[in-house]
């Protein structure tokens, strides 16, 4: 009995040297969305103000895309905005905006009117209802929509250009050429 | 040339360390005198070794020598000297350089200053010491070379992270490691003790001032570290529960445990085992620290290398450690028997209590820095565990330990007697009753438990001036008799009663803090007024000022209360062109009750207006003050001539000072 006990540190340090080494093969970084790879649930937002249109899960079809969380209470969001405007002026691909719990309705488009507007199509969603659908976790977050509507990546955080690059300028000409 | 040299030294100090870890190892088991001898030698070449290789590395960033990876990668020629300096070990490569030269500094004072140690202990212990040298010696030398050279050469290097160019940053990981590093001695103590299966009162008089020389430096380190957060990162806190922060205060709590175990086995000749596992504990936690911040299983401001090679050489440096170590403890541990009997209720119950206690919190912390590791191992997804939870725990755990501490002093060894205890210190709780009672007046909407904080931080400075006064016999006894009685108290009482001291300024900080920081956080347009806590922060605007390396935006607040001006606070935003990132400045104007504080942020709108972020922190300054204190106590516990290095021999009267021992001390 006296025995087991002196046995237990290295038991319980066996144990934790498992999950280490399992840890050590994953990406602390990487936030796997339960959604990739999976269609994009059904929303349909009304129009921010100043636009006749607004955004609906049936205008991803057709085209890969990309869908951005943004909201003018986000400082990240205005830490990536020059980015998502170079998209634009290259026309790399499409980009539909979510404009996240706004709280103020003049407030999303008063930024996009001062900093610049990248996005094709945008949804006004104050109560969070794409979000949701979404599982967004924090905003700015952006989305890779294949042409079928299907979630194919989420990136978290600021786009850059490195991870542009890296990432989601190879993964749309994969997903263009299927 | 140098850098090549320094190199050269790197390597040889790995061979040395070969040597040094296995000669007197094989010697201490055959009792070959002139194999054990050996182990000093080698411990103060590989000391030298070690040290010249720093040296040579330090001279390189001092030159701006940019054909060396390393300083093109974290060094700038415009940098000030001291970042220079400071830069060798704000890196992954040199921060291990500074992790080896402090584990062969103490390896070779065991050497020196271990003169009256048994030859057999010395030579193992030194050789478990010259192992985990070896380990990191191979760690460096294969993944992580500073004296890598880059051909050609950058014109100039490519900085140092501007958040680490800071004199707190530059002062608080070598405190920290000194921390860390020195509870590797006393590991190496205790696995020689676990070999030689003989764990005994001189013993743990040999293993007490290395422990707390560890302890002093950890203690310091973990401060530096949290003020750097407080003034550099402009959060206005000062403790975040960061993995990395976690990983320094599990060693803490660990060997804040041995220090007071280490003192039963001394006293009592008990608790052997359980000491014996603190101290190996304490160091395997510094270990898994390393391994944490260095192989990117968690993410933290502090993990500036993440490189998967480096994590799988760490793994197997833990599990040969760690798991070696524990192994070792399994097989010959049981054989440690006690002498001593046990009774609760007594000073030996007392150390009992606070080691279960602290043991407990420090599990608790690594459970909670593990917690995220574990679901994701098993694809559970991805959480983090913060404040909350870490809050929720820790005040239960710690609010029995700070209750028990005012009393353990007062418990006699083998047999103390509770109620008479509890009567000394009847004016203690008294005031700390009122103390309670006070902060539930004052502030009748805050938080319960800062009325709890608030009776206990009392609870403890009380106590510990009772504790001194009924030493002294304070108007017991005639004053002349009491100051008789005062000279005489030996430095390790003293240290005892500042360092308990101390913790109750420092829970009186973190209550206040805690429970009654008020912030704002607005667009200031310049001559607007913000309250704060009864001051009136005036924003006058914001200018651009220059640096050496850096330019920023300087505000300029004027605060005042009730109409007279207490403060000018010049907050600023600073971007360091080389990395182009931005730090803020806290502008911080202390006072006897709290922190006045403010950051400025970016600028909004056309108005000259500023995004600012104000701040009363109250008794911050205390947290700062309490942890200098515990700092003072363990000083003075260290300078005790009954613990000092190489004072303590396996005679029971300790020895008459001699004067070579006086100039080594």
């Amino acid at each position: 009995m006296k025995r087991l006990i002196f046995i237990l540190p290295l038991v319980a340090f066996a144990i934790m040297a498992v999950y280490l080494a399992i840890g050590l093969t994953k990406d602390p970084r990487a936030l796997p969305s339960v959604l990739i790879d999976q269609e994009v649930p059904p929303f349909d937002l009304v129009a921010i103000e100043g636009r006749d249109r607004g955004f609906k899960h049936g205008d991803l079809l057709g085209e890969v895309s990309l869908v951005n969380i943004f909201g003018s209470w986000c400082i990240a969001c205005r830490a990536e905005h020059p980015f998502l405007m170079k998209i634009k002026e290259k026309n790399w691909a499409p980009l539909h905006g979510i404009d996240w719990r706004e709280e103020d309705r003049q407030a999303g488009p008063a930024w996009l009117a001062r900093f610049g507007d990248p996005y094709t199509l945008i949804g006004d969603d104050p109560k969070s209802k794409a979000a949701i659908a979404f599982g967004v976790t924090g905003a700015p977050e952006t989305f890779v929509v294949d042409k079928r509507g299907f979630i194919r990546y989420k990136h978290v955080g600021p786009m850059t250009q490195d991870v542009w690059d890296e990432t989601i300028q190879p993964m749309l000409e994969e997903l263009r050429k299927q | 040339m140098i850098v090549e040299i320094g190199h050269f030294a790197l390597i040889l100090a790995l061979v040395v360390s070969l040597v040094q870890g296995t000669v007197p190892l094989i010697g201490a088991h055959r009792n070959d005198a002139a194999w054990m001898a050996l182990a000093r030698p080698a411990a103060i070449a590989q000391f030298v070794l070690i040290a010249l290789s720093f040296a040579a590395l330090t001279h390189a960033y001092v030159t701006s020598d940019f054909s060396v990876l390393n300083v093109a990668n974290n060094s700038h020629s415009a940098k000030p000297m001291m970042y220079k300096i400071s830069g060798v070990w704000a890196n992954h490569e040199g921060s291990m350089m500074l992790w080896v030269l402090i584990l062969a500094t103490f390896g070779s004072a065991v050497a020196i200053f271990g003169q009256n140690l048994p030859p057999s202990l010395r030579a193992r212990t030194l050789a478990i010491q010259a192992f985990i040298a070896l380990g990191f010696l191979l760690f460096i030398v294969l993944t992580s070379n500073p004296f890598e050279r880059i051909m050609p050469a950058p014109v100039d290097g490519r900085g140092l992270n501007p958040l680490l160019q800071d004199p707190g940053l530059a002062l608080h990981p070598p405190f920290l490691y000194l921390g860390y590093v020195g509870l590797s001695i006393v590991f190496s103590f205790a696995i020689a003790a676990l070999i030689e299966g003989r764990v005994d009162a001189a013993w743990a008089r040999w293993v007490r001032p290395w422990t707390l020389a560890a302890w002093i430096f950890l203690t310091a380190g973990i401060g530096l570290g949290s003020w750097w957060a407080y003034y550099e990162l402009g959060w206005g806190g000062w403790w975040y529960w960061d993995p990395v922060e976690n990983a320094s205060f599990m060693p803490w709590l660990a060997g804040t445990a041995l220090l007071h175990s280490s003192i039963v086995v001394e006293k009592r000749d008990t608790l052997k085992g359980w000491t014996v596992f603190l101290a190996i504990v304490a160091f395997s936690l510094s270990l898994l620290g390393t391994f944490l911040v260095r192989s990117g299983v968690l993410t933290s401001v502090h993990a500036f290398a993440t490189d998967p090679a480096r994590g799988v050489f760490i793994l197997v440096l833990l599990l040969v450690a760690i798991g070696g170590s524990f192994a070792l403890f399994a097989w010959r541990g049981p054989s440690l028997s006690a002498t001593g009997l046990f009774v609760p209720v007594s000073r030996e119950g007392a150390l009992l209590l606070n080691n279960l206690l602290l043991t407990t919190a420090s599990a608790v912390v690594l459970l909670g820095t593990l917690y995220p590791l574990f679901l994701d191992a098993m694809n559970g997804g991805k959480v983090s565990v913060g404040p909350p939870f870490f809050n929720a725990v820790f005040i239960p755990i710690m609010t029995p330990l700070f209750a028990a501490l005012a009393v353990g002093p007062f418990l006699a060894w083998k047999r103390g007697d509770l109620p008479g205890a509890l009567a000394r210190l009847k004016l203690a709780l008294g005031l700390s009753i009122a103390a309670a009672l006070a902060t539930w007046y004052v502030a009748a909407d805050g938080p319960v438990l800062a009325v709890l904080g608030m009776g206990l931080a009392v609870w403890l400075v009380a106590g510990a001036f009772v504790e001194m006064a009924s030493r002294i016999h304070l108007f017991r006894a005639p004053v002349v008799e009491s100051l008789r009685r005062l000279r005489r108290i030996p430095r390790a009482t003293w240290g005892m009663t500042i360092a308990h001291l101390g913790l109750g300024i420092l829970i009186a900080g973190v209550t206040g803090s805690s429970a009654w920081k008020v912030e704002s956080i607005q667009t200031m347009t310049p001559g607007q007024t913000i309250d704060v806590s009864g001051y009136e922060f005036r924003f006058e605007g914001a200018s651009g000022v220059g640096g050496p390396n850096y330019t920023a935006t300087r505000g300029r607040f004027v605060v005042s209360r009730d109409g007279t001006r207490v403060a000018v606070l010049k907050p600023e935003k600073r971007v360091y062109p080389v990395q182009g990132r931005p730090t803020t400045e806290a502008a911080i104007k202390t006072t006897f009750l709290g922190d006045i504080y403010a950051v400025i942020g970016e600028p909004e709108g056309n108005a000259g207006g500023y995004v600012t972020r104000l701040y009363f922190n109250p008794l911050v300054p205390w947290i700062w003050a309490g942890i200098l204190i515990m700092v003072v106590g363990g000083l003075f516990s260290l300078s005790d001539r009954r613990l000092r290095v190489g004072a303590p021999s396996r005679r029971e009267a300790p020895r008459r000072k001699d004067p070579a021992q006086k100039a080594r001390a």
